[in-house]
């Protein structure tokens, strides 16, 4: 794809960088998007961990039922905890902060991002959320109980830190605004030369398509949380009840950005599942232009289907019939991607190395999750679910099975280009299956459960759930172990792992056409773009770069 | 935005600074659609509770004084104009003149502030404030009028001292030449925001002031 050859002694973005700093300062200060990823990796892989230790201790307090480790309040604060770490600090920022960062700039052939002191300023500014949100555990009042949602009028009367926590939140909304405004005008200005809208790598269609949803959906939910706080401090009435203000309105304003983020998380794991693909099967991608338009188009119906968490909530049968509709066409462009990536695969050279695994497990779970979501997407069945542990096993499906393996996949994929090292393959393979099957006992039992009508955020249960909610349990702890194995086996890479050539997997795309890891300003020549995205006749040209 | 820079312009990184003018006035454009975004879930609540309360909101208009309401959009559509001279002046490389344009766009906003301020203090000693006794009092439409118009207005001063901040700092940069006739995408996004900022005032008046 491009002619430019690799110079052996070149200084990688470790050994220079931005400033004069060195140390940790010189990583805290640079403006490089690379090492800003990198930044991103470490920090949110820290709050994933934390916020599955929180939720190890849930399970185990369901192990059996009555109280066994902590009672209701606790209870409470610790799934809000886990819920709110979750998405405000891992997953939504999740795949762009940290791939798309790193990997933007580079599949574009650019040095960096159109505002890199902007991408900085973006990262500090999702420290200092994170930092809030930890400040509010501690000061008086207590950890926040509502629940990730927040919902009107509990979170108006009760005592515990809801405004810090919620603040927080606004604050990392800034962080996911900033990332995207600089990633949409990266797109639009700093393509390599030769490369246009549709020779664009599939992952970046889709994070560009993200950055779209994040810049659209975010100010929504950020107004949203500074009226909550207002409400709280002042008593304006614009929600509460009791001076005239409509609950439900925080609801569908909570909705109109919660459900577009959920495309935020997902989009961008769709794009990198479209690079691992055609990676691994030694084919070029099926139908590229379909599934570079669907990120688009699920970025735009995604927009109009908030109402169907609503469900329960009183609104007209209009709307709710509307509502359910719109939410079946979301799964339109969904399949349209599902079908094109496994026509890419048929009669493809497949190489089953462990991020194509990683995307095997993610196909299966995220077509559990997604074919769920049809069912609480379609009115009748939803009263009865609405609220169940059905949810909850439906969400993880689609967050955890859906993105959070794709998170790993894509950590598999691109591991050796972002630290010149080589993870040990068949501890790798282990990982995947070990996650795959605690996964399903972790979670499936939980459909079942949300079935025979066990609801969500209780500490307790009837007996007659035991068994299930047991091998959940046993499930949690498999899955602790999965997760030891995924990341330990990549930290005893950084020191002990093999060196990573410059193109390990056999990729085409721009990022495989630089060292691992790359120089400081990505490219040693200016790159030209000459072929498709995913034109493997160029392989044998790579192999003398 | 123009199409003068087809060429592809690398970013202004490591050490020695590129320029993308395009670029950055595509980014502060972006930023804007985010301001609207916000003031657009505001002016939703707004649209609902004023179908939902109709008559409250009739009587609670009528305590607002129409005659600052007027003053301050004066003030304000002035000072969009200064700051549009001020770019138009640097471009005909009149450093003086849009200094001069630039310093009274701020003085401009800070009479918007002070205005405000009167207004505010009014209602205040009025007992219209959120959570106050009168307002409790008060039918639950009146109450939502005030916690919106409180907020709305609130938020939007917030900008306008944002926007202060933002204005003065490039009135340094443009004294000390680091805003010059041929480099001054700065100013001119700064320019864009106050626009904004202007325009979702001229909503915002007759919203409360003038629709009785
Ligand atoms: C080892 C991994 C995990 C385990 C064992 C786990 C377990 C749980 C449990 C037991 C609940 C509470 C169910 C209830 O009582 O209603 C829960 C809630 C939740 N989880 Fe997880 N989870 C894990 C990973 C994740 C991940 C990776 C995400 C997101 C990416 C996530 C997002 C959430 C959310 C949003 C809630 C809802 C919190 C609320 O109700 O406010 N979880 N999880």
């Amino acid at each position: 794809m491009a002619n430019g050859t690799i110079a052996e002694h070149a200084k990688s973005f470790y050994e220079e960088g931005t400033s004069k700093k060195t140390g940790l300062l010189g990583w805290f200060f640079s403006t490089d998007h690379k090492r800003i990823g990198i930044m991103y990796l470490a920090a949110l892989s820290t709050f994933f961990i934390i916020g599955v230790i929180l939720a190890l201790f849930m399970r185990l307090e369901l192990i059996a039922p009555g109280e066994t480790l902590m009672d209701a309040q606790t209870y409470n604060t610790i799934f809000t905890l886990h819920g709110v770490i979750m998405i405000f600090l891992f997953i939504v920022p999740g795949i762009p902060a940290i791939f798309g960062n790193f990997f933007l700039p580079l599949m574009l052939g650019a040095k960096d991002v159109s505002f890199p002191r902007l991408n900085l300023l973006s990262f500090w500014i999702y420290i200092v959320g994170a930092i809030l949100v930890v400040i509010s555990l501690f000061v008086p009042g207590g950890p926040i109980d509502t629940g990730w949602t927040f919902y009107i009028p509990y979170s108006v009367r009760t005592g515990t830190n809801v405004s810090l926590a919620i603040f927080a939140a606004f604050v990392l909304g800034f962080s996911s605004i900033l990332t995207g405004l600089n990633f949409i005008t990266t797109v639009h200005r700093l393509k390599a030369p030769g490369m246009g809208f549709f020779k664009m790598p599939l992952f970046v269609w889709s994070t560009y398509a993200t950055a779209w949803i994040q810049v659209l959906a975010t100010p929504v939910i950020g107004i949203t949380i500074l009226l909550v706080i207002m409400e709280r401090a002042f008593g304006i009435g614009i929600f509460d009840p009791s001076l005239g203000g409509d609950p439900i309105l925080y609801q569908h304003l909570f909705w109109i950005y919660s459900h577009p983020a959920v495309y935020i998380m997902i989009l961008p794991a769709m794009g990198i599942v479209s690079e691992i693909i055609p990676t691994f099967a030694r084919r070029t991608i099926f139908g590229y232009n379909a599934i570079a338009l669907s990120s688009l188009a699920i970025a735009f119906v995604g927009y109009l289907v908030w109402a169907h968490h609503m469900f329960t909530s009183g609104m007209s049968d209009t709307a709710r019939i509307v509502f359910s509709f719109l939410t079946f066409i979301v799964a339109l462009p969904s399949g349209v991607k599902v079908f094109n990536w496994v026509a890419t695969m048929y009669k493809g050279s497949i190489d089953p190395q462990p991020p194509f695994l990683w995307v095997m497990a993610f196909i299966v779970l995220f077509s559990i999750g997604g074919l769920t979501g049809l069912v609480l997407g379609s009115l009748a069945t939803d009263i009865h679910l609405h609220d169940t542990y059905f949810v909850v096993a439906h969400f993880h499906y689609v967050m955890f099975g859906g993105t959070g393996t794709i998170f790993f996949a894509g950590l598999y994929y691109w591991f050796p280009k972002m630290f010149g090292k080589l993870y040990h393959t068949k501890l790798a393979n282990i990982g995947v299956a070990l996650f795959f099957v605690a996964f399903n006992l972790l979670y499936f039992p939980k459909f079942i459960m949300g079935y025979q009508g066990m609801p969500r955020r209780y500490y307790d249960y009837l007996p007659e759930f035991a068994d299930l909610q047991l091998v959940s349990t046993i499930g949690s702890w498999l899955m602790a172990i999965a997760l030891i194995i995924v990341f330990g086996n990549l930290i005893r890479s950084l020191r002990t792992g093999r060196k990573a050539t410059s193109n390990p997997w056999g990729g085409v795309t721009l990022e495989w056409h630089t060292t691992s890891p790359p120089p400081l300003e990505n490219f040693e020549t200016d790159i030209v773009v000459t072929h498709d995205p995913y034109d493997f006749s160029q392989l044998e040209d790579m192999k003398n770069e | 935005m123009s199409n003068n820079h087809e060429i592809v312009v690398p970013t202004e990184t490591h050490g020695h600074v590129h320029r993308d003018d395009v670029g950055a006035r595509m980014g502060m454009w972006l930023f804007l659609f985010t301001e609207l975004l916000l003031f657009g879930g505001m002016f939703l609540i707004y649209g609902v509770y004023r179908f939902q309360y109709s008559e409250e909101f009739h009587f609670a208009a009528m305590e607002l004084n129409t005659g600052i309401g007027t003053l301050n959009t004066i003030v304000l559509l002035t000072s969009s104009l200064t700051v549009a001279l001020s770019i138009s002046a640097l471009q005909k490389k009149n450093k003086f003149l849009s200094v001069v344009f630039l310093s009274l766009t701020i003085v401009f906003a800070l009479a918007f502030m002070v205005n405000k301020f009167f207004e505010w203090s009014a209602k205040f000693s009025h007992g219209i404030y959120p959570g106050s006794e009168d307002l409790i009092n008060k039918s639950n439409g009146e109450v939502v009028f005030f916690g919106l118009y409180y907020v709305m207005t609130g938020i939007h001063g917030l900008h306008i001292v944002i926007g202060v901040i933002l204005l003065s700092f490039i009135l340094v940069f443009l004294i000390r030449d680091k805003i010059t006739p041929d480099n001054f995408v700065k100013l001119e996004n700064a320019g864009l925001y106050w626009h904004l900022v202007d325009l979702i005032w001229i909503f915002l008046f007759p919203l409360f002031y003038l629709i009785q």
